[in-house]
């Protein structure tokens, strides 16, 4: 993908992107498939897509000072120092999550989901209500998501732009001291990346 | 979602990537193509067997052009299996699937970087 060049002023699709949404479209016009159907049976495999790197960088972040202080200043460049990520995107901010403020990601679906982080992208992430109230009414948006924060907690959100994309570094749970990264990482759900949900809890069925 | 049409898929074609839990994809298209399949066996397009000999017909082809086959490529092997098995079940040509990659192409050029990609009737002219 390396030489793969990012115009930012429109979209781009891989040659396999093209071949895919082609055949969806000529299977959908011609009464094959059903878009709503193919996406219940993606859905079902929402969590399923991509490495998940995202609970590693997490994970590392929570056990190494070093790393956290670099991811915060330039996540791209403290994610490609880790050598698992093909590609991080253009920008990498990642916004950190404290006892004073929580952060909140948005994003319209566009070929530049930063799934390589995530993984595929949730239903509601990509649906306009979600889009249009998170930035209204985040603190509805996160009630919805049974996630509730002191009222003096501030709540940012933040809007993916062209050129940017965010991840939010969750608060580490408590009682996890001594945890190693790979234990830490399997509490770092990808809502609590999103913003939209919490670590889980040690002991917490998974 | 019929969790058992997926058992069933990954049972017939048993190289389907997977883990304890069911099929594993790496990226969102693999998922979508692996969607397809499902739908067009489930509407009797093909069966496991017919489709599990084309796709190791297009896995063996690749590796005579120097496919590695290491398993990345794997959805590679999927998707040009989806698009030859739909030519030859007649449900379109490749010159159709050429045009319909075209348009999406032309409509992602089109689209503002951020904004969802849709394809419009104008852009097949292009």
């Amino acid at each position: 993908m390396s030489e793969h060049h990012h115009d930012h002023d429109h979209s781009e699709l891989s040659e396999t992107e093209l071949r895919v949404r082609a055949l969806e479209t000529i299977l959908t016009e011609k009464g094959y498939v059903e878009p709503a159907a193919l996406d219940a049976i993606i859905q079902a495999y929402e969590t399923r897509i991509g490495p998940h790197n995202g609970a590693r960088v997490v994970a590392k972040a929570w056990t190494n000072p070093a790393f956290k202080q670099a991811l915060l200043e330039d996540g791209t460049q403290a994610v490609g120092t880790l050598g698992h990520v093909s590609r991080v995107g253009d920008h990498l901010v990642v916004v950190e999550n404290t006892p004073d403020r929580h952060n909140m990601v948005v994003c319209t679906l566009c070929s530049c989901y930063p799934w390589e982080m995530l993984g595929l992208p949730p239903v509601w992430y990509k649906a306009a209500p979600y889009r249009s109230r998170a930035v209204k009414d985040p603190r509805g948006v996160l009630a919805d998501f049974g996630v509730t924060l002191p009222k003096e907690t501030e709540i940012r959100v933040w809007d993916s732009t062209a050129e940017t994309r965010f991840l939010v570094l969750p608060m580490r749970p408590d009682g996890t001291e001594g945890w190693s990264e790979a234990q830490l990482a399997e509490l770092v759900t990808r809502d609590s990346m999103i913003g939209t949900g919490f670590p889980k809890r040690p002991g917490a069925p998974s | 979602m019929d969790t058992g049409a997926a058992a069933r898929a990954t049972a017939a074609v048993p190289s389907i990537p997977r883990d304890d839990e069911g099929p594993v994809f790496r990226e969102p298209w693999e998922a979508q193509a692996f969607a397809m399949a499902l739908t067009l066996h489930e509407r009797g397009l093909f069966t496991w067997s017919e489709w599990a000999a084309a796709l190791a017909d297009q896995i063996k082809r690749a590796q005579a052009e120097g496919d590695p086959d290491t398993g990345e490529t794997y959805y590679r092997h999927w998707l040009a299996t989806l698009e030859r098995l739909i030519a030859e079940k007649g449900v379109a040509t490749t010159e159709n699937l050429h045009r319909y990659r075209d348009a999406w192409d032309h409509a992602a050029d089109r689209t503002p970087h951020g904004k969802p990609i849709e394809l419009r009737p104008e852009d097949f002219s292009g």
